[in-house]
């Protein structure tokens, strides 16, 4: 360990206690306030497990049935509680189970830490049992990691690993400990990170741009705010609300950014992107200027970038400065926390009220509402849609529900319909598009906000992929309601063979088991309906059950997620059919 | 869109094992070959300096940049242009010794190549050279000719022309 960490003294604690690696490693986690955690015991990582048993008062170890579970339910925990998600494996398999966990969570800047068990120090490289270089598979998808061959490093790894995952943009980090370091005896005091050596989680706001920036949307004429999960992470909901009120900002939101404010704002014009809402997709190439806050122009918002907002000036609001010019070349960077950006810009921008241009937007939003919309919450074929059942969980939770979407079909629909009135509801693998990713989100997600609904949507794809963590809801009781919307298919990939493929549905039909049969077989209350009339009592039932519940929904088979933009293709060449 | 061009990308870093992983894998991504890669104490205790040369546009250099100062133990990284830096490379040639007695004209390539003989036994004798590419090519080429036992090269190494304040901006990161 040559990184020098900055000690503040003040959170320091000058009791030191001789103890083994395992118990500091314990003991660093409660004092991080860690009260849950998430993991799968073996060989490796014994040790740390028999500490475990011991303080299992004071932290609560949930035992996931499969190691990427671990992960999806810290990130679930970490996305609704703001806090760092933990998740714990053992050595080899165990490690390399965490994967995927781990690149979901970097995409979409999750703040996790993992810990891992390796082989004895002594038996490093040596293809020992078990044992992967899990440091050097991890590094391309984690903000740091780091491998600790000595008990005396446990404390001062730990605490930095927690302020790399929570700092500035938040991210994962592995913590991999070999055996004989989890059993090594030492004397432990443990300090709070407060800083590091060259590294500086926020960058500087320039007040230069911050008043071009300024300037720049107090001339516009057609102005168009593009919000990200920048504005969650910040904790800047209040900040951001008052910047685009003041300056009467039409915002639509990325995938990550919604919920930041409630579906119902005047201000909120919907999702920009691929499966995004008609009129900010087509008004992106129509905007004077574009106002970018927290988001990093993924390629799924973007379409083709060479016809992208070509004729707007663009402000980028970021706390990354690699994000500058990454994809889209800015004209104004404003570099900070978007809580204090938002806070430093509001005194300089003028009221403003764009009455003729937020009239474009309410047009295009009717253009898609009688093509797309209204067949999907009010159809009037016999087939149930994805949409009329977010419609009827919307009415049911009061739009307060917490929504857990898997990837796929039903992710666009629980996306465009969820109404999403409390900021951080909107939980799900944006940037990766994990399939698997709900279930086990979902349980964390659940325990990171007990008071909330937390509302599970998944199809039969992904679902079927983590399964088996109707074990852990089993054996934890925690009351998640979990929507399947079966169709019988991996829609999204239907969906795209149908329209570029001709149809040929190579490998999507699936033929699934009777899934109430394996709720019930885990003791989860369930149901199925496939009849329109059947729904509204079945979801009240669902939402008024106290403990978990399980409920299918057979949908239409062949329906598709409209608007659409191809690959490739310009945001303003939008299909509604 | 810009053309291809050599950059020189110093890094100041923590010493931290991995590191190296992190950083070649940001260029691996992107499918840009290292040229050549060089990582050594630098003017500051405990603080690595590394050289790396790469061929890309101007555009790509910049993305990269971001991506490595992105890394948690990257003090700071730049990159220059053939013009700003002063730069280096050495190698080292195993000749036998043989031709350095009997082949006069090898005596006076050393002399006009400036390459300094490192050590002489029976079997060969030891030839380094520092200088410009383009000068341990000139050596190579004209060493060839004679036969070369074994040869080596180093990475580029390189000091730029304007101060790095690096001392300066460590004392800023912890304020």
């Amino acid at each position: 360990m040559e990184t020098k960490t900055i000690k503040n003294n003040e959170q320091s604690t000058s009791k030191t206690i001789r103890i083994s690696g395992s118990e500091a490693v314990v003991r660093s986690l409660i004092a991080e306030g860690v009260d849950v955690l998430y993991g799968y015991p073996g060989g490796a990582i014994m040790p740390v497990y028999d500490e475990l048993y011991k303080f299992q008062n004071e932290i609560h170890h949930v035992l996931t049935r499969h190691e990427q579970g671990a992960t999806h339910a810290a990130q679930g925990y970490a996305r609704i509680s703001g806090k760092v998600g933990v998740a714990m494996a053992t050595s080899g398999p165990g490690a390399t189970n965490l994967i995927t966990g781990i690149a979901d969570a970097q995409i979409d800047s999750t703040p996790m830490v993992c810990i891992t068990g390796q082989v004895g120090s002594h038996l490093l490289g040596s293809d020992a049992f078990q044992e992967t270089d899990i440091v050097g598979i991890s590094t391309p998808v984690t903000k740091w990691n780091h491998q600790v061959t000595k008990a005396s490093e446990i404390p001062e790894v730990i605490a930095k690993a927690f302020y790399i995952a929570k700092s500035g943009r938040p991210g994962p980090v592995l913590i991999d400990i070999t055996k004989d370091a989890q059993f090594e005896e030492f004397d432990f005091k443990y300090e709070k990170c407060t800083g590091i050596r060259s590294y500086k989680p926020i960058p500087e706001t320039n007040q230069v741009d911050l008043q071009a920036a300024a300037d720049l949307i107090n001339n516009a004429k057609k102005p168009l705010v593009v919000w990200g999960q920048g504005v969650i992470l910040g904790e800047a909901e209040a900040e951001f609300k008052a910047v685009i009120e003041k300056a009467s900002l039409p915002s639509a939101w990325t995938i990550l950014g919604a919920s930041a404010i409630p579906s119902t704002h005047p201000l909120n014009v919907g999702m920009v992107g691929m499966h995004g809402n008609y009129a900010p997709n087509v008004l992106t190439n129509e905007c004077d200027v574009l106002i970018a806050i927290g988001m990093r122009f993924d390629d799924r918002v973007t379409g083709n970038l060479a016809t992208y907002a070509k004729q707007a000036k663009v402000i980028h609001f970021e706390i990354d400065p690699a994000e500058i010019d990454k994809n889209v070349k800015t004209d104004v960077a404003v570099l900070g926390n978007s809580k204090e950006t938002l806070t430093a810009i509001l005194p300089f921008l003028k009221e403003n009220s764009h009455t003729e241009w937020h009239q474009k937007f309410k047009d295009l939003y009717q253009v898609e509402f009688d093509k797309v919309i209204r067949n999907d919450l009010h159809p009037t074929k016999d087939g149930l849609t994805m949409g009329e059942v977010l419609k009827e969980i919307n009415e049911q939770s009061k739009g307060e529900a917490a929504i857990v979407s898997d990837v796929g079909q039903h992710q666009m629909i629980a996306c465009r319909y969820a109404d999403f009135n409390v900021s951080k509801s909107n939980i799900t693998s944006g940037g990766l598009g994990t399939m698997g990713f709900a279930l086990p989100a979902a349980i964390g997600a659940k325990m990171g906000a007990p008071e909330r609904d937390v509302v599970m949507i998944a199809g039969d794809g992904g679902y079927q992929m983590t399964i088996q963590e109707l074990g852990t809801i089993f054996q934890t009781k925690v009351p998640v309601k979990i929507v399947v919307l079966n169709n019988n298919f991996l829609g999204m990939v239907r969906q795209w063979q149908q329209l570029f493929f001709d149809k040929r549905y190579a490998s999507t039909e699936m033929e699934n088991p009777d899934f109430v049969a394996i709720a019930k077989g885990y003791h989860i209350d369930a149901k199925s309906v496939s009849k329109r009339e059947d729904l509204a009592n079945a979801v009240k039932e669902m939402m008024e059950t106290k403990g978990p519940y399980f409920l299918e929904v057979m949908v239409e088979k062949e329906d598709n997620v409209f608007p659409m933009i191809p690959t490739g293709a310009s945001v303003s060449d939008v299909r509604l059919e | 869109m810009s053309e291809n061009k050599l950059y020189t990308v110093s890094i100041y870093t923590e010493n931290n094992i991995g590191l190296l992983n992190r950083i070649s894998a940001i260029f691996q991504r992107r499918h840009i070959n290292i040229e050549s890669i060089n990582s050594s104490a630098s003017e500051i205790e405990n603080v690595s300096k590394w050289t790396i040369v790469v061929k890309l546009t101007e555009d790509q250099m910049k993305k990269i940049i971001g991506q490595i100062e992105k890394q948690v133990e990257v003090i700071k990284a730049y990159y220059h242009t053939e013009e700003e830096i002063i730069y280096q490379e050495s190698c080292l040639f195993k000749i036998k010794s043989d031709l350095l007695f009997e082949e006069r004209q090898i005596q006076n390539i050393i002399k006009e190549s400036n390459a300094r003989i490192v050590t002489v036994n029976k079997a060969f004798f030891v030839l380094e050279k520092s200088g410009r590419r383009s000068e341990i090519e000139l050596l190579h080429r004209e060493l060839s000719a004679f036969g070369i036992l074994q040869f080596t090269r180093s990475g580029r190494i390189a000091v730029t022309k304007t101060p790095m304040e690096i001392t300066k901006m460590l004392e800023a990161f912890q304020h």
